[in-house]
């Protein structure tokens, strides 16, 4: 017998699995899936973009705020100068119309790879409650640029700023309809703390996480 | 994963005399315990979440055959293999069949305690495949000779950055460095390149969503990101009991989990990885395979130790758990230590090779109340016992004063008759003419003063007080 076969073979013995109660099982199990039953969530009162802000800076994330996207590449400049960071960077292709090069930062759309020490990106949306970026990958949206680069520089228009990881799932089957192959949710640097439970940033991925939030855009 | 539970005792023993070991437990156990207590805190009503995580993983487990066909039906769709293993001899196989196929030569993992279940390094090696561990602790047990880990999030509790400090210097012929900074980052200087040329990745995985055919993954470190982003072939190894039904659910679970296990409000990457990449897209992998795995699970289901199968991997149990931070990990002997290791390693590797896993404990039921999903440990541990007692796998000795206690208790004449005469002689052996609080050697478990003194008892019996009280408040 195969595996498949022998390993469900016994899963269905144990439970007892008949025709008739496989049948009323799988209405249960559609009936389920259809109601999106949601589960205890923390209340999150206030400002969103005040509480992500909060949570993000406890994830060792640096965030700053701009009012319309236009200012983001001064922004980022100001950032990558104050920590003598390179302003050469790679970036998402939906960005790359932002006046980059007047900020004194040459931006490259393509892959990342290895050896890029920025990368900037978007992100699909935000979660207030723990102060964690939503990212889903895509053609325009890969996924190496939040990764591969020593520092990662987030754009996050306030209004993509959501309360918790549920309000993320409905806003993901609203607008992109099937999951993206990864989406990836990110809470600050890379980190370990594998060597006597002492927290070091920077294990494989970026050493720094900065966040540039867009209050009109 | 070769199992030495067998020789718990022993070890326990050796282990306690390890002055090393002790000081590097010592630093480490509070840590986790004031974290998660401090993070725990933040959910509003923590209750109703542990019992709402109840409720979702025993919802997927009562139909655990239904969830996995919708698991596997979403994930085929999307253009993921699934595959199944009932042990880890057809974990190993069916890895070294994919990595043939694709004409692997470098295979780059992130944390799956499957594959040390499945002893898969080894069996890669042997199959010319080269694994490269990149989770910085599971690395430096690599590169320690396969070293086991001794915890199942934190691989290398058990050791002090000045014995990594000298395994780094003599692996990677470089100086010994002493700052943990410097050493995280000659980890990454040494496993980048490892990321960027590696043909497949291998992961473990956390939970399997039935509802859209995904796989969630919860890293710190980013490696878990890298070894599925990267290379062109994608392997998740996995338990059948991880099948959970919705994202929903999965947001429910992901507010216990980090807090239960290092104390974070949440984990600095969680991954919800479905199917493959599209061929417009420049990074992903472009075959994604799925093994779920028996090796012992199955036979759980609907049993009386169905409960364990909720268990989310966090560690919480063992992080509270006294026998555990006085011992360390490597005691108990195979994957998985702490009072979740002392119920999966007997019903996983049969009873009679994990004689006393269900005796370390001290049913304090700290883990108990850790539990993210509710698992009595303390119950099935008690159930284990006995079953011990029933197949007659504890000592003669020990089986015929069970059975005098259990008789006496239930005459309970004798029984009073018993305890008096039992306090008397306690307090004899006690008397030594000095302090007459401590016994030193205790003469029916001699083996139990050998490293402390057993106190002795005071004054009267309850039952003495008792009679003495009755009907005179």
């Amino acid at each position: 017998m195969n595996a498949r076969e022998d390993i469900l073979g016994r899963v269905r013995a144990h439970l007892r699995r008949d025709a008739r109660n496989a049948a009323s099982g799988r209405s249960a199990l559609d009936a389920y899936l259809k109601a999106r039953l949601q589960g205890p969530r923390p209340k999150i009162g206030g400002d969103l973009v005040m509480r992500f802000r909060a949570k993000s800076e406890l994830l060792s994330s640096t965030v700053e705020e701009v009012t319309a996207s236009p200012d983001v590449p001064q922004a980022v400049a100001r950032y990558l100068a104050a920590h003598q960071l390179s302003t050469n960077a790679v970036c998402w292709p939906g960005l790359t119309g932002l006046p980059w090069r007047a900020a004194g930062i040459e931006v490259a759309a393509r892959p990342a790879t290895g050896s890029d020490l920025v990368g900037i990106t978007g992100c699909f949306c935000a979660l207030a409650e723990t102060g964690t970026l939503m990212l889903c990958s895509g053609p325009e949206t890969p996924a190496a640029t939040s990764l591969l680069p020593e520092s990662h520089i987030a754009i996050v228009p306030a209004r993509r700023i959501l309360a918790g990881m549920e309000d993320a799932w409905n806003l993901a089957r609203t607008e992109l309809g099937e999951m993206p192959r990864a989406i990836n949710f990110i809470s600050g640097p890379s980190r370990t703390g594998d060597i006597e439970q002492t927290i070091v940033l920077g294990a494989h991925g970026p050493y720094r996480v900065h966040i540039v939030i867009v209050r009109d855009s | 994963m070769e199992n030495r539970a067998m020789h718990f005792k022993a070890r326990a023993g050796q282990k306690l005399a390890d002055v090393v070991l002790q000081d590097n437990l010592g630093k480490a156990k509070s840590k986790f315990v004031g974290m998660r207590a401090r993070a725990i805190v933040e959910i509003d009503d923590v209750e109703a979440t542990r019992e709402a995580a109840r409720v979702l993983r025993n919802r997927a487990l009562d139909d655990l055959d239904l969830w996995l066909e919708q698991f596997e039906r979403q994930a085929t769709q999307r253009g993921a293999t699934v595959l199944w293993a009932r042990d880890g001899a057809e974990i190993c196989q069916t890895v070294i069949d994919i990595a043939r196929r694709h004409g692997v030569r470098k295979v780059t993992k992130s944390k799956s305690m499957l594959s040390e279940e499945a002893g898969l390094n080894l069996a890669l090696e042997a199959a010319g495949i080269q694994p490269v561990e990149t989770d910085l602790g599971e690395y430096i047990l690599q590169i320690n000779d396969n070293e086991a880990p001794s915890h199942i999030i934190a691989p290398v509790f058990h050791k002090s950055k000045e014995e990594i400090s000298a395994l780094f210097a003599r692996t990677h012929q470089r100086p010994a460095l002493t700052d943990i900074q410097a050493l995280t980052r000659e980890a990454r200087e040494v496993l980048r390149p490892h990321f960027l040329s590696a043909d497949m990745g291998i992961s473990g995985g956390n939970f399997l969503i039935a509802e859209t055919g995904s796989v969630a993954l919860v890293t710190n470190e980013g490696n878990g990101r890298m070894v599925t982003t990267l290379p062109k072939v994608h392997v998740v190894i996995t338990g059948i009991e991880k099948v959970i039904p919705t994202l929903e659910d999965l947001s429910t679970l992901m507010r216990l989990l980090p807090r239960s296990a290092t104390g974070q409000s949440i984990s600095n990457y969680f991954s919800l990885l479905t199917g493959v990449k599209k061929p417009e897209e420049s990074d992903g992998p472009e075959h994604l395979y799925f093994i779920l795995v028996d090796n012992g699970r199955a036979d759980m289901v609907g049993g009386e130790f169905s409960e364990m199968l909720r268990c989310i991997r966090c560690g919480a149990c063992m992080n509270h758990c006294p026998v555990y931070q006085t011992v360390g990990g490597h005691a108990y002997g195979w994957v998985y230590p702490g009072p979740m290791g002392s119920i999966l390693t007997p019903l996983f590797t049969g009873l009679e090779n994990a004689i006393d896993l269900p005796q370390a404990a001290t049913l304090c039921n700290q883990c108990g109340v850790v539990c993210p999903v509710k698992i009595p440990l303390p119950d099935l541990l008690r159930k284990l016992r006995e079953k011990q007692m029933e197949r007659r796998l504890r000592p003669l000795a020990e089986r015929l004063a069970l059975l005098a206690w259990g008789w006496m208790a239930r005459h309970p004449q004798l029984y009073g008759l018993a305890t008096r005469l039992g306090v008397r002689y306690l307090k004899w052996l006690a008397h030594d003419g000095v302090r007459n609080d401590r016994i030193r050697i205790l003469g029916m478990a001699t083996e139990w003063t050998l490293g402390r003194d057993f106190p002795a008892p005071e004054g009267r019996t309850f039952r003495e007080i008792y009679a003495a009280r009755k009907g005179n408040p």
